[in-house]
């Protein structure tokens, strides 16, 4: 049925027109709001296209669509199209509901904008979401990671969205460099798969695998490197260190990429590929313990952050790790499930703390508190976030946690699977950290700077996406709790409770420190002071990149520098040199007089005579 | 006498021709030695065609000759010419075309 395809198609189609239109038609551009109207109109159009595409396609049903690209000797080296499926839409639907709901957020969100900045922000906006549902529904390797690429460059753009901020355009730059280190790997991984496998097409591919055509010799590295691309994307140890910095960024682009667009791409690519990661079972080790690794650092880092974005930045993280985790244990649908109700509750976290950030005027709890009574909505549907972020049952991640847990436990990884649980524990610690310090507990102390009197709730464009995300979240929660998705095995029967119950004793335990303040924050550091200290500098990962990854660059560069400079310039120079010397001494011999040549003509013709004569 | 003779004369004129072609400063003398050089040509040529006895190497030499007469009437002009223009006929000092 083609039909079907073609309605997936138009969602991504919309956003590129409502970017084409931004970006050709400059004087609308720079009206501003009248520039995201038209942004949101299509992102409105996009979602309807992808809810009518996810329906279609809920079953068994499969549409592709291939048009020839790159002909070569009659024969297509790539095609671009769509490879519509259950998969597929459903993420296509995740990212059109979350950039929708992102965009009318940020009419409310960045309404003190200048009008240029704003029609600027909502063409990247568009060009984002464009992009990443081109990755979704990417038929083959090579478009997919063409709109990976043009994902990363609009996270560039978006995350330095406030380029005067010399801390934004780094982060921009950081983003930009360190996701394009995996994205190499990512390249040569397709590259090399092209050379195995002689196709780029996932279908292809899917059915070379099925019948066991694919030569398994150096599938591993082919394999790895792709996994590499992923964890650039998405934020896995030890390439995760663009995240957190990507927080200086607008709050609602925070929320468009760790809900929908750019980290999910990596889980996602690793989703659609699982076929081929389940042929080369040491990758997928690997795999798994450095998903579990991102996750438990990740954690106890948002343990530590003051900034309440940072915090939901570091949990981000750390719930990718789980996602990759279950991949590694080879149950990639547990990943993927974890990865759409991430997306909606994260969101909805993102979007709550922007709320939390545009009525206080800065992003660290400590200038929050009690904001519970002053901003009741917000507080409202950031708990149930928060809920669904720790897993607890009738909420958003309840399941998906549970079945990525069990995801782990029957794929026999019992590392991770430790490791989870104390993330588990971890993640529902520092998120209510976050939730007491902000909403409840005591008022800021010092009202001295920018703290306004009156924080209050935020207009009807921001509160309505909160909302919708919320009930959702909760929506997903409830349908999931009494309905089991399709069992892909069965997890042991005290697995749902010792996970809630990790959870639960997170919350606990933050409710004691942070709340009752029976427990002392500085004394608990204390006693993991190692843990802490460690922690507070980032585990020397970023440490790590600037002191040996960078100065190694730069020594190595500055050698090659040299060499250029000294060997390689200068044999060319000594030609050269050479060279004109001698023009210089051979120009004696061009006299500009005729009898000269004619004197040279003529012992030219006695030279030859003797040469014949006597030779 | 016998065709060597006549040979040794021609590459005797041939060679005073070239000498003067090559050595005079005067256009002029250029011009002349030339001629000296194309009369020792004819020469050959004559020497030759009695030779041989075949009258080819006389027609030939008629054309030399008409051809010999335009070449000093255009290089006389071009010295003028010359002349005119630079105010000097020294071949050393026409010295445009040097590097």
């Amino acid at each position: 049925m083609m039909d079907a395809g073609y309605v997936a198609l138009a969602a991504p189609l919309l956003h590129v027109l409502a970017f084409l239109i931004l970006a050709i038609v400059a004087p609308l551009r720079r009206l501003g709001r009248p520039a995201a109207y038209v942004s949101i109109l299509c992102a409105a159009g996009a979602l309807a296209a992808a809810l009518n595409a996810w329906r279609a396609h809920a079953g068994d049903q499969i549409s592709r669509i291939v048009w020839t690209w790159l002909p070569e000797q009659g024969q297509s080296l790539a095609t671009i199209g769509v490879l519509a499926d259950a998969d597929s839409t459903v993420m296509l639907t995740l990212v059109a509901l979350v950039s929708l709901l992102v965009q009318v957020y940020s009419l409310g969100y960045l309404s003190d904008e200048p009008k240029r900045a704003l029609g600027r922000y909502y063409a990247y906006q568009s060009l984002f979401a464009f992009s990443m549902m081109g990755l979704v529904i990417a038929p083959n390797l090579l478009q997919l990671f063409i709109c990976w690429e043009l994902v990363g460059l609009c996270s560039y753009l978006l995350i330095g969205f406030w380029y005067q901020k010399p801390a934004a355009a780094r982060a921009a730059l950081k983003a930009f460099w360190t996701t394009k280190a995996g994205d190499v790997g990512l390249l040569i991984g397709i590259v090399l798969l092209y050379r195995q496998a002689g196709t780029f097409d996932l279908t292809e591919l899917q059915v070379l695998v099925a019948n066991g055509a694919l030569p398994l010799a150096g599938l591993s590295i082919i394999t790895f490197c792709i996994y590499l691309g992923a964890v650039g994307k998405s934020a896995q140890f030890p390439l995760h260190v663009w995240l957190p910095d990507a927080m200086e960024g607008p709050t609602p682009v925070s929320a468009l990429i760790h809900a929908a667009t750019m980290v999910t791409a990596g889980v996602y690519l690793l989703m659609r590929t699982a076929w081929l990661f389940a042929l080369t079972p040491d990758v997928l080790l690997i795999v798994a313990w450095i998903g579990a690794i991102t996750a438990l650092l990740a954690a106890i880092l948002a343990c530590i952050q003051n900034d309440v974005k940072r915090v939901l930045a570091y949990s981000t993280v750390s719930q990718l790790g789980y996602m990759m985790t279950a991949i590694g244990a080879g149950f990639a649908g547990a990943g993927f499930f974890h990865l759409l109700t991430h997306g909606v509750f994260k969101a909805l976290l993102f979007l709550g703390a922007g709320a939390m950030i545009h009525a206080v005027h800065s992003n660290n709890l400590s200038d929050m508190g009690r904001l519970a009574r002053s901003m009741p909505q917000t507080a409202i549907v950031f708990i149930i976030g928060t809920l669904s972020l720790a897993g607890i049952p009738m909420f958003g991640g309840f399941l998906s946690k549970e079945e990525i847990l069990g995801a782990v436990w029957e794929g026999g990884l019992v590392g991770p699977f430790i490791i989870l649980m104390l993330v588990a524990f971890l993640t529902a610690f520092y998120m209510f950290k976050a939730v007491f310090l902000a909403f409840f507990g005591l008022a800021p102390s010092h009202a001295s700077h920018a703290a306004p009197s009156h924080p209050h709730d935020p207009p009807a464009s921001m509160s309505l996406p909160l909302w919708i995300l919320a009930l959702l979240s909760m929506a997903i929660g409830v349908y999931f709790t009494f309905t089991h998705p399709e069992p892909e095995f069965v997890s042991p029967g005290w697995l749902m409770p010792s996970a809630v119950g990790v959870a639960v004793a997170g919350i606990a335990l933050a409710w004691l420190v942070y709340q009752r303040r029976a427990i002392s924050a500085d004394g608990l550091a204390r006693a993991f002071s190692p843990v802490y200290y460690a922690a507070e500098n980032k585990f020397w990962v970023d440490a790590f990149f600037e002191k040996v990854v960078a100065r190694g660059a730069l020594a190595f560069s500055g050698a090659v520098g040299w060499l250029d400079r000294y060997i390689v310039d200068g044999v060319l120079n000594v030609i050269s040199a050479w060279t004109l010397t001698a023009g210089d001494d051979l120009r004696g011999l061009q006299s500009g007089k005729a009898q000269d040549y004619v004197y040279g003509v003529a012992v030219g013709v006695l030279v030859l005579l003797l040469w014949v004569q006597f030779a | 006498m016998g065709l060597e003779a006549y040979l040794t004369l021609a590459a005797i004129v041939f060679c005073i021709g070239m000498f003067g072609v090559i050595t005079r400063r005067n256009t002029i003398g250029i011009l002349l030695g030339i001629e000296l050089m194309l009369n020792a040509v004819n020469i050959n040529l004559v020497a030759f065609s009695r030779y041989h006895g075949d009258v080819t190497g006389m027609v030939f030499t008629v054309f030399t000759i008409c051809i010999t007469v335009t070449e000093a009437a255009l290089g006389l002009a071009i010295v003028i010419l010359l002349f005119r223009i630079r105010r000097t006929v020294m071949a050393d000092h026409l010295d445009l075309l040097k590097g």
